[in-house]
């Protein structure tokens, strides 16, 4: 582009708007996807799916390098052509996706699965990668307003991630994605206006599509739930239907009658019940793990089932005054606390969608929510515990996830800040002095979960300053589920006794109780070796650490900044199960840890190609005297890439238990760092400012955070909510602004230097994005959130060092040429 | 003359059409009974690995013959057919799937069947392991829930020659009262516990088998076994050789 042009393309003002629309649209479909893919298949490969669908940005920019100069001659319509090809993608992809009918469970099986898998990939790419070419064209074309339009596009994916947590609450999430088509034909409206573009007359045929998009027929955009999943299931079974549905950005719900055949749910039930439960009503979230609504009529004695589960052994032990129950979903733990007549009981749930769908059948659950003993509470458990000084007799966690969910090791990849020492310290500090804690877990072969839960008990009594832990824990179980009580005060010869008599009489096993004997483990429910109670034994010896080091599975407690309880994964581990893939050993395989990987593996293999497609294809003359060269932009975009991600992914950590909900934190925070980073963007650009001001500032504040943050919980969380709130506009809103101002100050410099790579910074900063999701994570795991911060700041401290020397104060103009 | 040449290529094509299904008919049977055999091989593999777990080295012989002889492709949807004889479980519709070999075996053996045995089959599913046990000799009650499914499955048992097979469609939780009680009972519905009645109706002295786990996945076997005087243990049997302590034998 010679100087005259230049000058023009200065004068215009770049589409801002549409810019911003473009990315909120790109935003909120990759929060959708998520969604959707919750629904139809299971929430771990929906992470798998969408990480690598978003290497579409990537893709974009590759692409671009290659075909840039011959769009920017007819830059509007092309900007135009793609932002409509965003709105086909957005619904065709998506439709055309679930109708491969990828069944993860078969990949071990059937080699057909990866093939489906890899398509599923490319057709969601493609909406990602027309939404990146409107970003990257426009970056091209106004390549002095790059900071404008950086702040644009921040602007709107912040727009984005509140716009569409906002909308699912009131859409249900297959209406909302034909309701995202047909908004994006409207942008496509908003551009042609934006660019005064002549005639006027196709922006009716646009709205005309949009309302076209908007209507399309039932049958075609029905969603395709997996028939594995536990609902399709169900409705399999003459009789069932689903009678009404609820969703939200947390879940959907669906609650199933089923009037031939009653739903009996009860996991666990001894073998010595004699009786079934009484009718039931289903709440499947996300069209898997069920949650029931028991009738509740004046004949206690229906519920005489409650009492041969695991979970009743508390209420075998005392006469609980105080009850607090984890996970109140549709009242089950409830019931069984009413049924042993608990004094008053405070259950704490976090969906409160699930609360109303029991409020509204009062006369079926008996006003179970609504009693005059019972207190529901919405939030996330630990902040409710640390926020009340209510002291409990019992505190209950029963099973929260679904059995087969928990069985294949999916949830390993959740974030779970229930199961942590800090967790458990704090659940022993609200009880009263001889009050129990009890914790109850599906059984898994061999012993996982349960003795991790085990340890982490045996660690928190201890950080309370408890000399004999050993003295203090219960542990029973049956072939199906197991269950941990945690006395305040050491249990008496007396409680042991009535431990003893509830197992017998139910054929439960007797795991760990303070003085038990090797020969009065494994009585019952018999495996090859007592497993569980030698694990016990072992946890609680003077050797117990290089018990868990020997163990197959991870089973070393989780903390509040690694907390990833449901992870099991050992790598040496691995090549053994590989070994037994045949007699389909696969069932011993921590899936969730490995997707993770693979996801990293694919990821990092996608954004090789992505990065040196260009430099093979199209070889770009080597100059010695660029100051850009290829090493420095892809040094410095994929170092600012992974920083930006890696600090707001840990604060969303960091801020979820300070919030009380993980989704008003994930809400709260994203839209803090991209709005700032947004603004940060625009400043940096007018104060012509340089690299090494803001990354000086990010650093210090993002120690200073990370500090403030591990403070937050433990100290100001008497707050109310939105004091809380802005606490972390005002701790992370600085702290985005300055991340804001590196990339658009690196790439303005770029785009005066060297036009023609915009469009690969672009994609290599891109492809970092999406490595560094996947990548946070892992580091969490393996060192915690707090090394992700640390790791962020690194990553921006390398950014400064690799930004050209002697332009660092002169940030937003060209100064070449 | 350009007729004739036509009307001789149509018969010849029509010729070739005829001894081609010949000739593939022919190699079909050869395979499955080829196939049959390899998965019976496969199978004695995948429990001499787990011998330490289910505490023998073979199963019974009785089983393994049945295993060779069950045709197990007439199970399978034909979309699967080529599948028929891998030892893996394959999807049969419905959402349900049919056990890999190797977990049916396994299955069969721990319920020691034994010629003019009653058992109780909850989940008919394709029909293959209602088959097995029919071929062992037992005198079997088979209950499937999904309608289509069992209307399916007792049509091609009744064809593949297994009349003394009963079947019904229904709810499998109260088990078969007027047929109680059963030497042994097999739950391969997954079950979110063990039906009190199915206890009851399990004769002194007979066994129970469960598969817990996923559609594809089994992660465990419940056997639960109910002693003389009416007592009930149960076993958890993994169907994989590991333990999980690194040196531990």
């Amino acid at each position: 582009m010679d100087k005259k042009a230049a000058n023009n393309q200065q004068d215009l003002a770049p589409p801002r708007l549409t810019i911003l629309l473009v990315s909120a649209m790109a935003l909120s479909y990759e929060i959708l996807l998520m969604r959707l893919f919750s629904i139809v298949q299971y929430h771990h490969f929906a992470y798998m799916v969408i990480s690598l669908s978003l290497l579409g940005y990537g893709a974009s920019g590759t692409f671009l390098v290659f075909f840039r100069q011959r769009f920017l001659h007819r830059f509007s319509l092309t900007l135009i052509a793609n932002i409509l090809l965003f709105g086909i993608a957005v619904i065709a992809c998506y439709l055309g996706g679930q109708h491969l009918l990828f069944n993860p469970d078969e990949m071990f099986w059937d080699n057909r699965q990866w093939l489906k898998l890899f398509a599923l990939y490319l057709f969601l790419a493609l909406p990602f990668f027309f939404a990146a070419n409107c970003i990257a064209l426009t970056f091209s074309k106004y390549r002095l307003k790059i900071a404008a339009i950086y702040a644009a596009d921040l602007f709107g994916a912040g727009l984005g991630s509140i716009f569409v947590i906002g909308l699912l609450f009131v859409v249900f999430p297959g209406k909302l994605l034909l309701l995202l088509g047909s908004m994006i034909f409207v942008i496509g409206v908003v551009a042609w206006l934006e660019l005064r573009l002549q005639p006027t007359w196709p922006t009716f045929c646009f709205i005309g599509a949009a309302v076209v998009l908007f209507l399309l027929p039932a049958a075609w955009t029905n969603l395709a739930i997996s028939p594995y999943k536990g609902l399709s299931q169900q409705l399999r079974i003459k009789g069932s239907t689903i009678v009404e549905e609820q969703s939200s950005p947390l879940a959907w719900l669906a609650v199933v009658k089923s009037d031939l055949v009653p739903l009996r749910y009860a996991p666990g039930l001894s073998l010595s019940a004699e009786s079934e439960p009484p009718a039931q009503i289903g709440i499947f979230m996300d069209g898997d793990s069920m949650n029931v609504i028991t009738r509740f009529a004046d004949d206690i004695s229906e519920l005489a089932y409650l009492d041969k589960l695991t979970t009743a052994l508390p209420y075998h032990l005392l006469q609980p005054q105080d009850v607090l129950i984890f996970g109140a979903g549709a009242g089950s733990d409830i019931l069984q606390a009413l049924y042993f007549n608990a004094g008053s009981i405070d259950a704490v749930e976090l969906n409160p969608q699930v609360v109303k769908l029991v409020r509204e059948r009062p006369q079926f659950s008996g006003n179970l929510f609504d009693r005059e003993n019972v207190h529901v509470h919405i939030g996330e458990a630990r902040s409710f515990v640390s926020g009340s000084s209510k002291k409990f007799d019992l505190v209950q966690l029963p099973m929260l996830e679904s059995f087969s969910g928990s069985a294949a090791g999916l949830y390993s990849l959740n974030e779970n800040y229930l199961y942590t020492v800090e967790a458990l310290q704090e659940y022993i500090k609200h009880l009263n002095p001889a009050g129990y804690l009890s914790m109850s877990r599906w059984v898994k072969l061999p012993p996982r979960d349960t003795l991790k839960l085990f340890a982490t008990a045996a660690e928190a009594l201890k950080n309370l300053g408890i000399q004999h832990p050993e003295a203090h824990l219960v542990m029973i179980r049956s072939w199906q589920s197991a269950s941990l009580l945690v006395k305040k005060s050491p249990l008496s010869l007396e409680e042991i006794g009535l431990v003893k008599e509830f197992c017998h009489e139910r054929f439960f096993d007797l795991v760990y109780y303070p003085g038990m004997q090797q020969q009065e483990a494994n009585r019952f429910n018999i495996m090859r070796r007592p497993y569980f109670y030698d694990g016990a034994l072992k946890l609680l010896g003077n050797d117990s650490a290089r018990f868990m080091e020997r163990y197959k599975f991870n089973i070393k407690p989780s903390t509040d900044d690694k907390p990833y309880f449901a992870n099991f994964f050992k790598w040496q581990t691995l090549p053994e199960i590989l070994n037994l893939k045949g007699q389909g050993g696969m069932v011993l395989l921590e899936s969730g840890y490995l997707i993770l990987v693979l996801t990293l593996f694919q990821a990092t293999a996608a954004s090789l190609v992505l990065i040196l497609l260009p430099v093979t294809v199209k070889p770009h003359a080597p100059d010695q005297e660029a100051i850009w060269s290829r090493s420095r932009i892809v040094v410095y975009f994929f170092a600012i890439g992974l920083g930006f991600l890696f600090l707001e992914i840990a604060f969303i950590q960091k801020f979820i238990l300070y919030l009380g909900h993980p989704l008003y934190a994930a809400a709260v925070v994203l839209a803090v760092f991209l709005v700032f980073a947004g603004m940060g963007s625009q400043f940096g650009q007018a104060k012509r400012i340089g690299v090494i001001w803001p990354v000086i500032i990010i650093l210090g504040l993002g120690m200073g955070d990370l500090i403030f943050a591990n403070l937050l919980f433990s100290v100001l969380n008497w707050f109310p909510g939105f004091i809380k709130v802005l606490i972390a506009i005002l701790m992370l809103g600085p702290l985005a602004f300055c991340m804001g101002m590196p990339f658009p100050l690196a790439l303005t410099d770029v785009g005066a230097a060297a036009p023609d790579l915009i469009p690969w910074a672009w994609a290599v900063n891109g492809c970092a994005s999406v490595v560094a999701a996947v990548l946070a994570t892992l580091l969490a795991i393996h060192f915690g959130f707090t090394a992700v911060v640390l790791t962020a700041l690194v990553l921006y401290g390398l950014a400064a060092a690799t930004f050209p020397a002697g332009k660092k104060l002169r940030g937003g103009r060209s100064v070449t040429g | 003359m350009l007729q004739l040449f036509t009307w001789r290529v149509v018969v010849f094509f029509f010729f070739w059409l005829f001894l081609q299904v010949l000739v593939s008919n022919a190699a079909g049977i050869d395979n499955y009974e080829e196939a049959r055999r390899k998965m019976v091989k496969a199978i004695e593999s995948d429990v001499r690995e787990t011998s330490l777990y289910i505490n023998k080295k073979s199963l019974d012989p009785r089983v393994m013959s049945v295993m060779g002889r069950v045709e197990r492709h007439k199970f399978v949807p034909s979309a699967e057919q080529s599948r028929a004889y891998a030892n893996q479980p394959l999807p049969i519709g419905h959402g349900q799937t049919i056990s890999q070999p190797y977990i049916v075996a396994l299955m069969t053996d721990l319920i020691s069947v034994d010629p003019e045995d009653k058992v109780l089959e909850i989940g008919t599913g394709s029909g293959y392991q209602t088959a097995v046990l029919a071929e062992m000799g037992a005198e079997v009650f088979s209950i499937e829930i999904i309608g289509p499914l069992a209307s399916k499955a007792a049509k091609r048992l009744q064809e593949s020659g297994y009349d003394r097979v009963k079947t019904r469609q229904g709810d499998g939780y109260y088990g078969w009262e007027e047929e109680a009680p059963f030497d042994a009972i097999m739950v391969t519905a997954a079950a979110g516990h063990i039906p009190p009645p199915l206890i009851r109706q399990l004769k002194p002295g007979g066994v129970m088998v469960i598969p817990v786990g996923s559609r594809f996945m089994v992660q465990q076997l419940v056997l639960v076994t109910k002693d003389g005087a009416g007592a009930l243990t149960t076993r958890q049997i993994l169907p994989v050789r590991f333990v999980p302590l690194t040196g531990e034998h």
